[in-house]
């Protein structure tokens, strides 16, 4: 996959912190790239990076293969979805997405009136063209925001938290007519998030971030499954710490019986169980006094407190961090 | 009695008392003819507003309005930069809205003269340029137009900072950042999102400046040396010197209807203001 943008050991130092770390990372040409970590992290920072809203303390950033340092965020051929949208509350609909084609020269006015019709389409935002941003839903305030930027077909599109203000339900819809939308155009989108289901849903590959550094890049399979560190094991999903090894709550099977044909199997106690609505979360006791949670379906947890079962589960499924990190 | 008439007593009596029936006396007055010593006697007449349309008056009149208009425009351009670099000052900024409102902690009347005693040609600049061998005889700074323009926007120009820095401050700065991700520089930025949003507070500037400018008395009188009349001079001159207290009457009832007609004429930001 060709390189469309790529990080060298980009850092951001403020006088009390560090907030982007030696961050080195490359983005293929339409491929989907996640940046995920807690808030704090260096994540939005890093986007600032790049969007050029922020000068790197050090480091190189590559556009296309040429650096764009010194190149201010308005001549950067990048384009920002921003957390809360940042619409112009004074133009309407049409005029936002027109605002960035008519910075360039290029562009004559029956030109600029069919990219916006394309790209209002393109979000389903049809008709709309003439609403005020505050007469428009937020999920619609979204598109607009969506619409704006692609509008200018940006070698890059990064996304700031672009789901964190809509509600539940609108957020679930919208990740997959984002993912969808990626795929149409076949623009890289660079999407930071502070949600890892968000992240290992939409992506091609993430990236994960804790305190400016960057912990793992991969395939959300790859650092769902062999996290490199523990910080990136317990961000991104439970993990049950069992003799040195993780192993995630799916991956351990239960049994009444001690299994004959196991991997790895211990003896334990069933301590209680939780609802989750689509699972049951049943924690139990090792003998050697950890815990460990077991993720099964409500129908098969007929087990009860007190009783003694027999946990098991495939080598395949636990993997190890550095040793300062295992519990 | 109900909370909301105890409440709304005192300031509609003093509203009452002290600005609607002096203005119907003022109304009554400008249709009642000159007595001989100043005051009013009969017979009613409408010949002093008649006298307006006389060039002279005319003059002085459009001379108001203009040197109101640029002492605005000044206020505005020079306001607009220095409201912004308040507004994104962080932790400075009630530093900074403190300079602001400093001068006013002195009366208008001493600052004025702190002015002339700057500008006249004896004053600090003249005699500071001579010595320096800049200019051979003093520069005639003080007693024009261009002195009572300098004493308007001196003395106007918070009224216009502090609505501008109070829309300015609202703004969000996530704003610039889309324009400048749009391609937009600094400036283009500036003039095509900041001022647009901004409006409401220019708008709120611009009256607050225009209004008292409109009717300026004490700067055209100091600054001007009595040789820039405008309207505020002229109805001071028709009570005192002139005598002739209806022609004074008509004309700073003009003056109210020039201020509604530009309230009026600025829309609903005017009218919330009214």
């Amino acid at each position: 996959m060709q390189t469309v943008l790529e990080l060298r050991a980009l850092s951001k130092h403020f006088p009390t912190h560090r907030a982007v770390d030696g961050v080195s990372f490359a983005i293929g040409r339409g491929e989907f790239f996640s940046l995920v970590g807690p808030s704090g992290c260096g994540k939005t920072t890093t986007l600032r990076l790049i969007a050029g809203f922020e000068e790197p303390t050090s480091g190189q950033l590559l556009l296309d293969g040429h650096s764009v340092e010194g190149l201010p965020a308005y001549r950067r051929d990048v384009s920002t979805v921003f957390q809360n949208y940042a619409l112009f509350p004074h133009l309407t609909v049409a005029q936002n997405v027109a605002f960035g084609l008519a910075r360039r020269a290029q562009n004559g006015k029956p030109a600029i009136a069919g990219k916006i019709a394309k790209a209002l389409e393109l979000v389903h935002l049809s008709g709309k063209e003439a609403r005020l941003p505050n007469q428009i839903s937020g999920g619609e305030r979204q598109r607009v925001a969506l619409a704006r930027s692609l509008v200018l077909e940006p070698k890059v599109l990064l996304l700031d938290e672009p789901l964190s203000a809509l509600d539940a339900k609108l957020r679930k819809e919208m990740r997959q007519e984002l993912k969808n939308l990626q795929r149409t155009i076949g623009i890289a989108f660079l999407f930071v998030t502070h949600d890892q289901e968000e992240a290992l849903s939409l992506s091609d590959r993430v990236a994960i971030m804790h305190r400016g550094l960057l912990e793992q890049v991969g395939t959300p399979q790859a650092v769902y499954r062999t996290p490199k560190t523990r910080f990136v094991a317990e961000f991104l999903g439970d993990v049950n710490w069992l003799e040195g090894a993780g192993v995630r709550p799916e991956a351990v099977r239960i049994s009444r019986t001690a299994p004959v044909s196991a991997e790895r199997a211990t003896a334990a106690v069933v301590e209680g169980q939780t609802f989750l609505g689509n699972c049951v979360h049943l924690s139990a006791k090792l003998e050697n006094g950890s815990a460990c949670v077991v993720e099964m379906a409500q129908q098969e947890c007929d087990f009860q407190p007190g009783e003694r079962i027999y946990l098991w589960w495939q080598k395949a499924d636990e993997f190890r961090v550095p040793n300062e990190a295992a519990a | 009695m109900k909370l909301r008439t105890v409440f709304l007593a005192p300031g509609s009596i003093v509203m009452l008392g002290l600005f609607f029936l002096p203005l119907l006396i003022v109304l009554a007055y400008s249709f009642l003819s000159r007595g001989a010593y100043g005051g009013v006697t009969l017979p009613w007449t409408a010949e002093s507003y008649s006298r307006i349309f006389d060039p002279l008056y005319l003059a002085i009149l459009w001379r108001s309005v203009w040197i109101a208009a640029v002492s605005t425009a000044l206020c505005l351009v020079l306001a607009f930069p220095l409201a912004l670099y308040i507004a994104r000052a962080g932790a400075r900024k009630t530093l900074l809205l403190n300079l602001v409102m400093l001068p006013f902690w002195t009366s208008f009347l001493i600052r004025t003269y702190a002015w002339m005693f700057l500008l006249r040609d004896t004053g600090l600049v003249n005699t500071l340029l001579q010595s320096l061998h800049v200019i051979s005889a003093p520069m005639p700074l003080l007693f024009n137009t261009g002195a009572v323009i300098l004493g308007l926007v001196y003395g106007y120009l918070p009224f216009m900072v502090l609505p501008l820095y109070a829309t300015l401050e609202k703004l969000d700065p996530a704003l610039l950042d889309a324009a400048a991700d749009l391609g937009a520089s600094p400036a283009v930025a500036i003039w095509r999102v900041v001022v647009p949003i901004s409006r409401p507070g220019m708008i709120a500037g611009c009256l607050l400046v225009f209004i008292p400018c409109l009717g300026a008395y004490l700067t055209p009188d100091l600054m001007g040396g009595g040789k820039t009349v405008m309207i505020g001079n002229l109805v001071q001159n028709q009570f005192t010197t002139a005598r002739d207290w209806p022609f004074g009457a008509a004309i700073s009832l003009l003056l109210m209807a020039m201020v509604l007609l530009v309230m009026r004429a600025l829309g609903d930001k005017g009218e919330e203001l009214l």
